[in-house]
């Protein structure tokens, strides 16, 4: 750091305490002007505190914060944005019975006045172009009509709006985990841009990949203290996850040898836009991945299948009890009032009764016992799902569907924002069970994914365009007919 | 390029975009009010009138205010069960102190706005829920009004009484009045910068405080709306009564939930509207008697049938949610 460049901000020894849990534990940090710093660890390293602390909504119980050089007692959010400093949190904290417009002026005072709503309006429609051209979005939308992508771009773009005080750097918590590959991309290229224009960036991405191409340095944390920092070129994908103290290495999965006919068919479903052809077929014991860009219709077939499995729908067949792990976990996944168990057990109610009454025991021991399976972090059971971190929410919703009765589970993007550890441990679990019997429809974003699947069909604007076996399976197909014909259109779509 | 983009644009303008769907939702209040002016019109001519409008209508400013009022605070996320028996209160103090001693009048009311404030403040930082803190108010003000008006009577001032019933030329004063009351709060909630945010604290508060607001100020500036509205709708129903009873308002609490659900409004998430609001008031004030005593329903089945009307248009409603939905 003795470059010459002027240093944005930085912490000492900064520490947080939640009751006996130390989140953060000393934490030093430094962000140069016009640099991009990524930040990756396991969910519960910290990341999510140190960066509330520095976008001034947490407060530290130790440790110092300077800003660009003067040191700040009375930090808030307000301070925060007064020196510059902007965070778009992993929660998407947009209004969502508000326009584009006037979400753009909650977060500028300035924007006030006769005419603000043609200024706010001009102000991020520019920004949405500069970031996303091609997005597709009004700024009189209302964002509780905007699919979750483009809520996503909405914030990003938002955050990068300038009106009368200073923009120095952008805290980015998960930026791309509702993005599909394209915008994820044109994001990227942007930050680094803005980085060449002087606007520092603090990245933290469970994407390893994204990490390494964009950031200029990487900070690596584990229980709540970095334990290391280092230029970008320094590290590659394995050094960062075993740095991160991460699991074993991924072996590439062994494509199992399998001919489709040797077990019966569990689902078999026809998109509703699809005039006639392809249909999706998914047998007992198989791992079938749904692909494509976001919202091009995969998970408005996994919501048919699920409707299918209680009353008959034209199109659809369902050949046992249906599961389904919600994507978007705070909206469609947990229960927020209820306990741990109580989020597990729910799937199970008919087979945790005791007479007519549900007994505690057994949803306590059906969660204990998915608890060391796949080892959900909490010291009880019995505390708000809200104690965990996002992981282990998303781990709670495993949990939930995999102890139930179902034989088809049904997977929507689930593992958005989750870190690598509980992925790998997730995968090898989805494995597991398919052996035993079990069906998985994956819907998922991320190309490492696919790897998983024994049979992929690729959605384009509500349609399946391909159908690809594993042994067919590469990146370059995924994408390209995820793209044909009019590229541009198909990323406008809108769909749920 | 073009057949894709003209496609685009039909996906955001057709049929089965939200935004057509919000649209829908927003006419339907309009909508359900144009049916019973139909079947008022049919059942009695002579009712669409000047003079017709004026008689039928003549209850409907103050209920239009009341619901306003309770319109503020659900904005926020909150519900206020005692705005009928502050109604009801304010006509009292109306109807004698205000006339008798108008500068304690004045300041009783605007006290009482305070006291509305103070109560947001209150459920704010204490994290009360509303309505039970405004169920235990109603009360207060239902016992407050008793002690000052232990039987009806009372005589609202000159002046309030000639304003409420003037006589306009060719638009009758209620319709006047509902399009001032409607339009002004819309450009106050809905069009000005602070009225966004406003809003944004019943979407998502965390956002708004995230981003430097106070959500303190927010709630009680909606509450401090909320009884500012209030004193309006009950000396307004004082102005027309011209005497007050200490049970003058009790039904207006259920009413003016029901005029804001009605007119497009949500209980949660900040989906308001105050023209919405004001037309469904208007609606229930027109469902309420003269319809029903055109159609010769005893007034004991009434209530049933305002009741009706309220499912009938919230089940058009959940219909086309449902299909919002479906997307």
């Amino acid at each position: 750091m003795s470059e010459g460049k002027s240093v944005i901000v930085r912490l000492d020894g900064v520490e947080r305490h939640f009751g006996a849990v130390r989140a953060l534990d000393g934490v030093d940090l430094a962000v140069e002007s016009g640099s991009c710093v990524g930040l990756v660890g396991h969910n519960g390293a910290g990341k999510s505190t140190l960066m509330h602390i520095l976008a001034g909504s947490g407060r530290a119980d130790r440790g110092r914060i300077a800003i660009r050089g003067h040191e700040e007692t009375a930090y808030s959010v307000a301070r925060a944005q007064k020196l510059g400093i902007r965070c778009v949190f992993q929660e998407l904290s947009l209004c969502p019975n508000l326009t584009v417009a006037e979400n753009t002026r909650i977060t500028h005072a300035s924007l006030k006045g006769f005419g603000w709503r043609k200024r706010s309006a001009a102000l991020i429609r520019a920004k949405l172009d500069e970031i996303f051209p091609g997005h597709g979005i009004d700024p009189s939308d209302v964002v509780g009509d905007l699919a979750i992508g483009q809520r996503q771009m909405v914030e990003v773009a938002r955050a990068f709006t300038v009106t009368d005080e200073p923009l120095h750097l952008v805290i980015l918590d998960e930026p791309t985990s509702s993005l599909d590959a394209h915008t994820a991309g044109q994001l990227l290229a942007f930050v680094r841009r803005a980085v060449d224009q002087g606007i520092s960036s603090i990245l933290i991405s469970h994407m390893l990949g994204e990490i390494l191409s964009t950031c200029d340095r990487v900070v690596v944390m584990r229980d709540g203290k970095v334990v290391a920092t280092d230029t970008a070129a320094a590290f590659d994908r394995d050094r960062l996850v075993a740095t991160m103290g991460g699991t074993r290495h991924r072996d590439k999965v062994a494509a199992v040898a399998r001919t489709r006919e040797e077990t019966a068919v569990m689902v078999r479903a026809r998109p509703r836009g699809q005039v006639a052809g392809a249909e999706l077929v998914a047998h007992r014991g198989e791992v079938i991945g749904l692909a494509g860009l976001a919202g091009h219709g995969q998970t408005r077939l996994l919501l048919d299948i699920v409707r299918a499995s209680t009353a008959a729908r034209p199109g659809v067949t369902v050949g046992a009890p249906v599961a389904l792990v919600a994507g978007d976990r705070q909206t469609d996944g947990i229960f927020p009032l209820w306990s741990i168990a109580e989020n597990i057990g729910i799937r199970s109610l008919a087979g945790l009764k005791r007479g007519l009454l549900l007994s505690r025991e057994r949803e306590a021991a059906l969660a204990r016992a998915w608890q060391e399976k796949i080892s959900i972090r909490t010291p009880d059971l019995d505390n708000n799902i809200l104690s965990l971190s996002g992981g282990n929410q998303q781990k709670v919703l495993f949990a939930r569907a995999l102890g139930s009765d179902a034989g088809i589970i049904l997977m929507d993007d689930p593992m958005r924002g989750v870190d690598i550890g509980t992925k790998l441990e997730v995968y090898d679990l989805i494995r597991d069970e398919a052996r035993k019997g079990r069906t998985f429809l994956w819907y998922t974003t991320e190309m490492d994914e696919l790897e998983n699947c024994d049979h992929v069909y690729v959605f384009r604007n509500g349609r399946i365009v391909a159908d690809l076996a594993h042994s067919e399976l590469t990146e370059e197909k995924v994408i390209q007919s995820s793209f044909e014909e009019g590229a541009g259109a198909a990323l406008r779509e809108r769909a749920s | 390029m073009t057949a894709s983009a003209s496609a685009e644009t039909l996906a955001r303008t057709g049929l089965r975009s939200p935004a057509f769907a919000r649209l829908l939702r927003a006419l339907l209040p309009a909508l359900s009010m144009t049916l019973i002016l139909i079947a008022i019109a049919y059942l009695n001519p002579r009712a669409i009138s000047y003079f017709g409008f004026s008689l039928m209508l003549n209850l409907a400013i103050p209920i239009a205010l009341a619901t306003i009022a309770q319109m503020f605070v659900i904005t926020v996320n909150e519900l206020d069960l005692s705005i009928g028996t502050f109604v009801g209160f304010v006509a009292c103090v109306t109807a004698t102190w205000l006339r008798d001693a108008p500068l304690l009048g004045v300041v009783v009311l605007l006290g009482s706005i305070g006291v509305y404030a103070a109560l947001g403040a209150l459920i704010h930082l204490r994290n009360l829920p509303s309505i039970v803190v405004t169920l235990g108010m109603s009360f207060v003000w239902q016992g407050l009004a008793i002690l000052m008006l232990p039987k009806p009577g009372g005589k609202a001032p000159d002046w309030l009484q000639g304003f409420m019933s003037l006589k306009p030329p060719f638009v009758p004063f209620p319709i006047i009045a509902a399009l001032v009351i409607g339009l002004g709060v819309h450009v106050a909630l809905m069009r000005t910068s602070y009225g966004a945010v406003l809003r944004g604290t019943g979407g998502n508060a965390q956002a708004i405080h995230r981003a430097g607001w106070s959500i303190l100020k927010t709630k009680v500036t909606m509450f401090a709306l909320t009884g500012l509205f209030g004193v309006l709708s009950g000396m307004a129903l004082v102005g027309i009564t011209t005497s007050a009873d200490a049970n003058l308002g009790n039904g207006y609490t259920l009413l003016a939930i029901a005029g804001v659900i009605l007119g497009g409004g949500e209980f949660v998430g900040g989906r308001v509207s105050p023209i919405g609001a004001v037309i469904g008031a208007l609606t229930l004030a027109l469902a309420a008697s003269p319809l029903l005593t055109f159609m010769h329903i005893p007034p004991d089945w009434q209530v049933a049938a305002n009741g009706a009307i309220l499912i009938i248009v919230l089940a058009a409603r959940a219909l086309i949610s449902r299909r919002e939905g479906d997307r």
